[in-house]
């Protein structure tokens, strides 16, 4: 591929972030409210950022600004520091920062926290590690070019003079920090550590027990709260049987909250206060509110259903992206298909429920949060309750899961709120039926498809009208309908831009059940919709399925992007995916009998290039085994820890087969029938695939995030590896309501 | 309010709670043992399994007037050093995600163990049914279960585990192990 053409070049992406990168150090104020603070030894300290400490003793202390949700994040972003700090692992020592505006943004959603902050992050451990060789030349009156670096040592002349670490904190202390662009970076063939299998830093805390997360929050005099909202989301409280709920055992005090109208915001709901956490379940049952649910209560998913099977056919409300003559592309085509794809609402389910701890005390509130998005959960306190930021502390705990969940921040306000009405520091747990329930859900959709290929196998004309959901809101006084999380389309999401005569047309069902970002927002249903289309086309027109999508990507190397995402798709990698997992997973060479298959898939999103092969096996009953997927994903030049990325990739495939088998949401009355995982059933051991081969293609491009790019193309891979094994082609999840049997 | 004394990881533990209130609860708000997690209240996802007399037991649905003088043992006293084969494996292969779910996860894979020294896959697959694991780290749990199985045949529980000594590569699994 000519990476001549590309905007981002290694080189020039690297010279770019070295000047952004010695401006954000520059600015970098020293944190004060880190549990790195009041753990380091006294003494003569090397501080020369907010994420680096290095006492005179060697302890090296690295902080982890990113919430951990799972994804790793809190041991692979310190090993970027200790890369360049040139520091041995064993001697480092990882605490998890507060909120603090010393970080930056502590935002984990997106798979950004890596692309975000890795060059940063080379060059903070870079900065350190300069200065600390400045102080050993120093030391020895010798040029520093004649220092090297390594174990968290400074050492000259081949190792004949040696100071560690510790032994020139003291000194690198009183130097200034190096000018801006004038730290050198290590050549990557150099790196120790990014590239080596690291296990989690949690991980003995995490399989002997240890208090780590929200939920493990324990406080002196802490109570413990729960808290009943509507079951018709948003309704607000007509009246409640307080006084009978606090003369429970147990029970300190019982309330109303008035709330908000924002959906994801503070819903109005009955707080109770009880000194243990079963006092205040067991008081939630005696519980009886009289609800207001409003216009709400009259939704349905039938008919939401209904809503959309009316528009099929039907112009959409909004034309997102028109290229050429759609109409005389379909009369024209030599291969036509028309299909309708479906798709429910589905909640985020992490095992740990929500919870949060507040401690609201002379006018300051300090809260204790399993949260992706800190800065959001402050923000959210601050307009909702009207307290400064500057009041309000956030520590930032481990989270049980996270999925996209975790970015909204209700939760934490409704403890905020609670904490108010308290003398005390409180506890909110909510139960497994209020996660269920009270989720931000990520939307169902309907597409309505229509496509052309021509005679040589090209796809002339593509025809989508999606049908997806969105909330009324108040906006700068005016009403208007905001569409859910990910459940929008840009034009340029693929294959739009690719084929000559395409329209995609949107229309917003409105609708007043929450939504929010669900791992890979709009991408985890969308590759699904598209890919599964692409291999309808690709069959009608008597192609190899994985020839058929080459064909379609073109010879182009790069697609410049057009749309509001405006994101350019770097097509070469993504042809390198493709061919790499077709060679990986030996497609084509394999013959299966009836009733097994192969599938392709691929996906752009979150900056990786992903493509997956999926092989199942269909009993004549209908039964879905998948033996075999091989992933094959360009997330950029260095893998930073193979062993917390490879279980990304498993655990995206293993998510994406669940979601697709079993995730159902059912809405009636405005609320939602589901409640536990009794009738919401995740993915279990025994129908996790035997195989998942995980393959990294390393490009010459910056470093970026697998959180999420390798769940979206699972369920087309697994669809249309069904589709070869029996000929029934999966338009609707999850597939628990398709019949897979053949004869 | 009740007084019950319980035996927790082969100690004596005084709690007065009320009869009804499930084992989970008295375990994490009486006793500050944070282990065993909450995850569904009703049995279904295996996040609060603890041992009663061996057996894996969901401390959710358990209520502390049926414990009597059971021996509980919870995932803080699987194992002295917190180097029972398993948390062993666990750790030399990395299993974790957010590891909220893999206390339940080591504690019912621990019971299977001791009945069966060398389990399939199938079987580990039947004795770990019960447990959810939403980060699905389902492939590593099968790997550590293996690893832990190897590891105990060898008699190397002694010690944190540092991946170090441990067997040079037996399967594929432990040919990954991971720097602590």
């Amino acid at each position: 591929m000519s990476q001549a053409s590309l905007s981002t070049s290694r080189r020039g992406f690297l010279r770019h972030s070295a000047l952004a990168g010695g401006g954000l150090l520059l600015g970098l104020r020293l944190s004060t409210t880190t549990e790195a603070a009041e753990v380091t030894p006294p003494g003569a300290e090397f501080k020369p950022n907010a994420f680096i400490r290095i006492a005179s003793n060697g302890q090296v202390t690295l902080v982890s600004k990113q919430p951990e949700i799972g994804q790793g994040i809190k041991t692979s972003l310190p090993m970027v520091i200790a890369e360049e700090l040139a520091v041995d692992w064993k001697d480092v020592r990882i605490v998890q920062g507060d909120l603090d505006p010393a970080y930056g943004s502590q935002s984990a959603g997106g798979s950004t926290s890596t692309p975000v902050n890795y060059q940063n992050f080379l060059l903070l451990g870079a900065t350190a590690r300069t200065l600390l060789v400045q102080a050993a030349a120093l030391s020895w009156g010798v040029p520093v070019e004649e220092c090297v670096a390594a174990h968290s040592a400074v050492s000259h002349a081949r190792g004949k003079r040696r100071l560690s670490y510790g032994q020139l904190a003291a000194k690198a202390a009183t130097l200034p920090l190096p000018a801006a662009g004038t730290v050198k970076l290590k050549d990557p063939k150099d790196y120790q550590l990014l590239g080596q299998r690291i296990g989690g830093v949690d991980n003995h805390a995490v399989v002997t027990g240890q208090p780590l997360f929200g939920i493990d929050t324990r406080l002196p005099g802490m109570l413990y709260a729960v808290y009943e909202k509507g079951p018709a989301f948003g309704a607000r409280v007509l009246s409640a049987n307080l006084a009978a709920v606090k003369a429970l055992p147990g029970v300190r005090d019982a309330f109303v909250i008035e709330g908000t109208s924002d959906l994801r915001g503070l819903l109005p709901g009955v707080a109770i206060i009880a000194e243990s956490t079963w006092a205040a379940f067991s008081a939630r049952k005696q519980l009886k509110v009289s609800w207001d649910e409003g216009k709400v209560a009259a939704e349905s998913w039938e008919g939401f259903v209904q809503q959309a099977q009316a528009l099929a056919g039907k112009p959409g409300a909004q034309a997102v992206r028109q290229d050429g003559d759609v109409q005389a592309a379909l009369a024209s085509a030599a291969h036509k298909v028309e299909a309708a794809y479906s798709y429910p609402f589905v909640s985020h389910a992490s095992i740990e429920p929500q919870n949060c701890t507040a401690w609201w005390k002379d006018g300051a509130l300090e809260l204790w949060a399993p949260t992706q998005n800190p800065g959001a959960g402050q923000a959210l306190v601050t307009s909702t309750l009207g307290i400064p930021k500057e009041k309000i502390t956030l520590h930032i705990t481990r989270s049980g899961g996270g999925f996209g969940r975790r970015l909204s921040s209700d939760y934490i306000v409704e403890a905020a709120a609670i904490a108010q009405k308290v003398s005390a520091p409180v506890k909110l747990t909510w139960s497994r039926e209020d996660d269920i329930r009270h989720d931000h859900f990520r939307a169902g959709g309907f597409h309505f498809l229509r496509g052309g290929v021509d005679a040589k196998g090209q796809v002339t004309a593509w025809h989508n009208h999606f049908v997806t959901f969105a909330n009324r809101v108040e906006r700068e006084g005016r009403s208007q309908l905001q569409p859910g999380s990910g459940a929008s389309l840009s034009g340029d999401e693929f294959p739009g831009r690719w084929v000559p005569n395409y329209l995609l047309e949107q229309t917003a069902l409105e609708c007043g059940v929450p939504m929010g970002p669900w791992r890979a927002p709009g991408s985890n249903v969308f590759a699904w919709v598209f890919h599964s289309f692409i291999d309808e086309l690709a069959h009608a027109a008597g192609r190899d399925p994985l020839a058929f999508r080459l064909a379609l990507l073109g010879e182009r190397d790069l697609m410049p992007g057009t749309g509001e995402r405006g994101t350019p798709y770097n097509v070469a990698r993504m042809r390198a995916v493709l061919k790499e997992a077709g060679v990986k997973s030996g497609w084509g060479s394999k013959k299966f009998p009836r009733g097994q298959g192969a599938g392709v898939a691929f996906h752009f999103s979150h900056r990786g290039y992903i493509a997956e092969v999926a092989e199942v096996t269909v009993s004549k009953a209908g039964a879905l085994k998948v033996d075999r997927v091989v992933v094959v994903s360009d997330i950029g030049s260095q893998i930073v820890n193979p062993s917390g990325a490879e279980n990304q990739v498993e655990g995206s495939v293993i998510d994406g087969l669940g979601t697709l088998m079993h995730a159902e949401l059912d809405i009636q009355r405005g609320r939602i029938v589901q409640s536990n995982f009794s009738d919401y059933p995740l993915i279990r051991i025994a129908d996790t695939p035997p195989k998942i081969e995980v393959h990294f293609l390393r490009s010459d491009q910056p470093v970026t995030g697998l959180g999420e790019p390798a769940l979206p193309p699972l369920a087309p891979a697994v669809c249309n590896a069904i589709f070869a094994a029996t000929g029934k082609r999966v338009r609707q999840w999850p597939l628990s309501r398709v019949d897979l049997s053949w004869s | 309010m009740t007084q019950y004394t319980l035996n927790i990881n082969g100690s004596n533990r005084q709690v007065d709670v009320a009869a009804d209130t499930p084992l989970l609860w008295v375990l994490r708000d009486s006793l500050e043992l944070y282990g065993a997690k909450y995850g569904c209240g009703v049995g279904a996802c295996g996040a609060c399994t603890v041992h009663l007399n061996g057996v894996p037991t969901r401390a959710c649905m358990t209520p502390v007037s049926t414990v009597g003088r059971k021996q509980v043992t919870t995932i803080e006293g699987l194992d002295p050093k917190g180097a029972h084969p398993l948390q062993q494996a666990w750790e030399e292969l990395d299993v974790p995600q957010c590891g909220y779910c893999q206390a339940g996860q080591i504690m019912t894979a621990a019971a299977l163990l001791k009945e069966n020294a060398k389990p399939s896959d199938e079987d580990i697959d039947g004795a770990l049914a019960g447990n959810l694991c939403r980060c699905a780290t389902y492939t590593r749990i099968r790997a550590g279960i293996h690893r832990a199985a190897e590891i105990a045949a060898q008699g190397k529980s002694a010690g944190k585990s540092s991946g170090k000594g441990a067997s040079k590569n037996v399967d594929k699994a432990a040919s990954k192990k991971v720097k602590p």
